[in-house]
């Protein structure tokens, strides 16, 4: 039994690493001129959209454009710009399509503050039904010329015929 | 006050129906260009004829210039390429609209062929190898349309391919309206 997991558990591994190897992503041979330079730019590849593809960053897709785009971000990143400018570089040319992360603007601002609003429209509904008072005893409560009719209804069936006292007596005990 | 909250939920599944319904009939790769407004950006490349021959910005002359992106390695430029003869042929639209190529990452070889197969509806092509026009213009793909007014200003970028449909639809009135502020003199 614990050989089998063993087992088991290796061969997850081994898939895990197998399918990182076979999901290729493409390869730039950059040189950066320091490490941080190099973290920079893994960091903005993944942090901007591919504007051909509709949901690949540029550290992901193998179109031209996205090739283009990295080399353009290597070489913004290597003459020192700062990641602001580089960003401001894509979003000038390509839009705010290319951001990943999008700028709070009046045109974002269902984006990023949609999610919050629906919460909070959930919890005020939630709490709304928790805090309705309960339907009271007195409500259930026959009014006194209620019980009148049905006592009469009741009677009337009674004496209706025989077929239907097994109901009536039913409707009784009720 | 309760009856019309049962109807609540159905209002509302109608109301997200609707909008994905709507959903389904917008092209995702429609985008707006964040171009669109801004000026012209400038460039120093060669013509794809002589490459001896730089060009710039003020030699795109007209009142109305559209600039379309074309490429040899792209199937949709050839499938444009008649309706672009019609637009450079057009006897209404001459006097106001100049056509230029941007060729875009391409061989000059190849795509000069092309020109001399398929004729050459543009006033001359800029040969932008590299694509760093391309880029400035944010470019992603060909074929792609600007339409560039007399104040070098780009007003319009269509990405897809040009036919007698898109062009009714989608350029017929911005060029009847540049040619009309041009006329008033704004």
């Amino acid at each position: 039994m614990l050989n089998k997991i063993i087992v088991i558990m290796l061969m997850s591994i081994i898939a895990i690493f197998t399918s990182d190897i076979a999901n290729a992503s493409p390869v730039d041979t950059f040189e950066f001129k320091d490490e941080v330079t190099k973290v920079r730019f893994q960091a903005l590849s993944k942090e901007l959209r591919c504007p051909k593809c509709q949901n690949q960053n540029l550290a992901d897709s193998n179109s031209p454009i996205a090739a283009d785009l990295r080399r353009e971000l290597y070489e913004l990143l290597q003459q020192g710009k700062a990641d602001s400018e580089v960003v401001d570089f894509m979003v000038n040319r390509y839009g705010e399509f290319v951001l990943y992360r999008p700028r709070v603007s009046n045109v974002t601002y269902i984006l990023w503050f949609g999610p919050a609003l629906l919460i909070l429209i959930g919890v005020i509904v939630v709490i709304v039904i928790i805090r309705k008072k309960p339907v009271s005893e007195e409500n259930l409560a026959l009014s006194a010329e209620q019980q009148e009719k049905l006592k009469q209804l009741l009677s009337e069936r009674v004496d209706d015929s025989s077929p239907s006292t097994s109901v009536s007596a039913k409707a009784d005990k009720e | 006050m309760n009856k019309m909250i049962r109807f609540l939920p159905l209002v509302l599944v109608i109301a997200l129906g609707v909008v994905l319904y709507r959903g389904l009939s917008l092209n995702p790769q429609d985008m707006p260009s964040a171009l669109v407004g801004k000026v012209m950006p400038e460039f120093s490349l060669t013509t794809l004829n002589n490459a001896n021959k730089l060009v710039s910005k003020t030699d795109l002359a007209g009142d109305i210039i559209l600039l379309n992106v074309w490429a040899t390695w792209c199937p949709t430029c050839k499938y444009e390429h008649p309706y672009l003869l019609d637009i450079s042929k057009n006897a209404q639209l001459s006097p106001y609209v100049k056509l230029y190529g941007l060729n875009y990452k391409d061989d000059r070889l190849a795509a000069k062929q092309w020109l001399t197969t398929y004729e050459d509806p543009y006033q001359f092509s800029i040969f932008d190898e590299e694509g760093t026009l391309g880029l400035d213009l944010g470019v992603f793909g060909a074929p792609e349309t600007f339409v560039i007014d007399h104040h070098g200003i780009i007003r319009k970028r269509f990405a897809g391919a040009i036919d007698t449909r898109v062009w009714r639809k989608e350029f017929e009135p911005l060029i009847k309206q540049l040619i009309s502020e041009k006329q008033q003199g704004k």
